[in-house]
């Protein structure tokens, strides 16, 4: 991968983690409403996976979905804009933080139903197959979605049909406070693709190139034979499930010790060891994207509200 | 004007559809090689081929939410539930998933999306296969409900309802593929969100739909020939609900009986009268009465079942209650 692409890679993991960070912030001060799940910890897979796609390929995701939205190149001020509920959020202040999209940016939502999307990527699929097209749609779930029945509909009739969808499992470890082997019969997630005939992988999601590296194949994969694939990234996430988790189901050590392996600081080291950049630009970095965050939270708090005729607007296509 | 089954007008507007818009494609269980378990699209496989007419495993989800995500992306599906009682099986998608997809994302997303479903009791198919569920479908803004009740309005109703760019569960029943009525020929649709007076008379307005309509038809005729005149009322479209209609014959016959094979609790009967008090209170003189099917789970046995459904005599019995 070229110097500037990694930095650029790099620059979208502070940017998550500062825009969660203050997003954490603005939940506490009451700005933010309803229901809100930090990505942090997990940004290297967001980032590498989506730095693999091709612009045509769709990408759609779970509810802890704003490290993917900055990713797919939404912009931090809409994202922001849509976390305080206002008129500019890229869904117009009516999904919040679970329901991030932008069909420009092929980013398909931000869905909150567990493994309520993964049929949906599936029906992606089969538009494109349809259409005659070779675009892969990128399905992110977590581990606690593939223990759902919509998980083995969606992977046996893509590998039936032969869909182009690449399954990407997020391994965090929990399914809200409970441990993959307390739900799941099997913790190794991606064997899980076998019954189906599936080929399938495994990588650590806290480092992103390893990431970027393991979905690059995985997409050639799909892309050139026509088939699904599922890829199952280990991470973690350093904070609640969600902002109102007491946490009782995990120890601080163990928070602790996953800290030790965080995928940004990891990348840091990286970069600065094969001197692809020094700790001054990356320095320069940090004080970029915490700026972008400060002007993005300044753009949300100056957007409008949206208008009282808004909350009958979109519910029919047909007659607007 | 041809006369043609129910069958045939479901049948016809599907193939004229996908003759017009490459975009419109069927996927359900045993639609292809098949033929459709009601033989709505037999014939449908050799003329189009699978990649149109697509089996799907029996796993609704994957049917409902695949359909949503070619929906998404720019295709027309056209997606069937065997029976509409499989349909609480993809519930999620039905209710949860594509009434809200347009709105909560500001309108980004659109889904032009049909769900075609069969149901209805009367086949001693038991209690798990018998349902006429459609008021719970009705509940939700952003679903349209469609569920014709002649040859006419089931061709017009699917021929719009493939054309929306909104997700429409198109309701239809078993027991009346074989209904036969003059359909129009050429291309004409009708539109979705229109209730339709399907017979004029000046004593008492019956509100009703799909299979309550056939039997409110002949409760009609029947008392006709006792001189008494009934003004049937269909509302053909669950949601959005057009009472113009009804209110206008309320206003006339100032008296009114609602028909629906779904159980009486919470269906679409107590909407319709729930409506009328509001909306024409000064008009009414007499208690409108509900016909709907008894408060059971819908048995086997046909003498039983048949006890459980709304009956032609019912709804005679109703209009002669408040006529009184």
């Amino acid at each position: 991968m070229k110097k500037e692409q990694q930095i650029d890679l790099y620059h979208q993991m502070v940017l998550i983690r500062r825009l969660e960070e203050r997003g954490a912030e603005l939940y506490q001060q009451g700005k933010i409403g309803g229901f809100m799940h930090l990505y942090i910890g997990q940004e290297a897979v967001s980032t590498g996976l989506i730095a693999a796609r091709e612009p045509r390929d769709r990408v759609i995701t779970a509810y802890r979905d704003h490290g993917v939205a900055l990713n797919c190149g939404i912009p931090a001020n809409e994202i922001m804009a849509e976390l305080l509920g206002k008129s500019t959020g890229m869904s117009k202040g009516k999904g919040g933080s679970m329901h991030m999209a932008d069909t420009s940016k092929n980013m398909w939502g931000g869905h909150a139903i567990v493994g309520g999307h993964l049929p949906i990527a599936s029906g992606f699929a089969i538009g494109d197959q349809y259409a005659g097209n070779d675009n892969i749609t990128i399905c992110m779930f977590g581990e606690g979605a593939t223990n759902i029945g919509y998980f083995h509909e969606a992977l046996n009739i893509a590998k039936t049909w032969g869909l182009r969808v690449l399954w990407v499992c997020e391994n965090n470890q929990y399914g809200m406070g409970t441990t993959v082997e307390r739900a799941s019969a099997i913790s190794e997630i991606h064997l899980k693709a076998e019954a189906y005939g599936m080929k399938n992988s495994r990588v650590d999601g806290m480092d992103v190139m390893k990431v970027y590296d393991a979905a690059k194949e995985a997409l050639d994969y799909v892309r050139k034979n026509s088939q699904p694939y599922l890829l199952e990234i280990t991470t973690y996430r350093f904070r609640g499930h969600s902002m109102g988790d007491p946490e009782r189901y995990r120890k601080q050590e163990e928070v602790k010790k996953w800290e030790e392996s965080d995928p940004i600081g990891i990348f840091r080291k990286q970069l600065i060891e094969k001197k692809t950049a020094t700790a001054k630009a990356l320095d320069e970095i940090d004080t970029q994207a915490e700026e972008e965050i400060v002007k993005a939270v300044e753009f949300a708090e100056a957007s409008p509200e949206p208008a009282m005729e808004d909350l009958f607007k979109n519910i029919y296509a047909d007659t607007e | 004007m041809p006369k043609i089954t129910i069958r045939e007008a479901i049948s016809q507007a599907l193939m004229e559809e996908m003759d017009r818009d490459p975009k419109v494609f069927i996927m359900g269980e045993e639609v292809g090689v098949w033929g459709g378990a009601y033989a709505v699209t037999k014939g449908f496989y050799d003329k189009y081929g699978a990649a149109r007419i697509k089996d799907t495993p029996i796993a609704e989800n994957a049917i409902i939410g695949g359909a949503i995500g070619a929906a998404m992306v720019g295709q027309r599906p056209v997606a069937e539930l065997m029976t509409i009682n499989f349909g609480f099986s993809a519930m999620d998608y039905i209710v949860n998933q594509a009434p809200k997809l347009h709105y909560m994302f500001g309108g980004q997303f659109t889904l032009p999306l049909v769900i075609r479903a069969v149901g209805g009791g009367g086949r001693q198919l038991g209690a798990t296969h018998s349902q006429t569920p459609d008021a719970i479908f009705a509940h939700f803004p952003g679903l349209k409900v469609v569920s014709p009740g002649t040859p006419e309005d089931a061709k017009g109703l699917l021929k719009s309802a493939i054309r929306s760019n909104d997700p429409v569960l198109f309701l239809e029943h078993a027991t009346m593929y074989q209904v036969r009525g003059e359909v129009p020929e050429g291309d004409f649709t009708i539109p979705i969100g229109k209730s339709k007076v399907q017979r004029e008379g000046k004593d008492v307005t019956i509100v009703t739909y799909c299979k309550g309509l056939e039997l409110s038809m002949k409760a009609a005729e029947d008392l006709s020939k006792e001189g008494i005149e009934v003004e049937v009322v269909d509302l053909r479209t669950l949601r959005p609900l057009d009472m113009e209609p009804v209110i206008e014959s309320f206003k006339k016959t100032n008296r009114a009986v609602v028909v629906e094979e779904g159980w009486k609790s919470y269906g679409v009967g107590s909407e319709i009268v729930s409506r009328i008090y509001e909306e024409a209170f000064d008009y009414v003189d007499a208690p409108i009465i509900r016909v709907a099917q008894k408060e059971v789970p819908l048995p086997y046995n046909r003498t039983l079942e048949q006890a459980a459904l709304p009956q032609v005599a019912d709804i005679v019995a109703a209009v002669k209650e408040v006529l009184k």
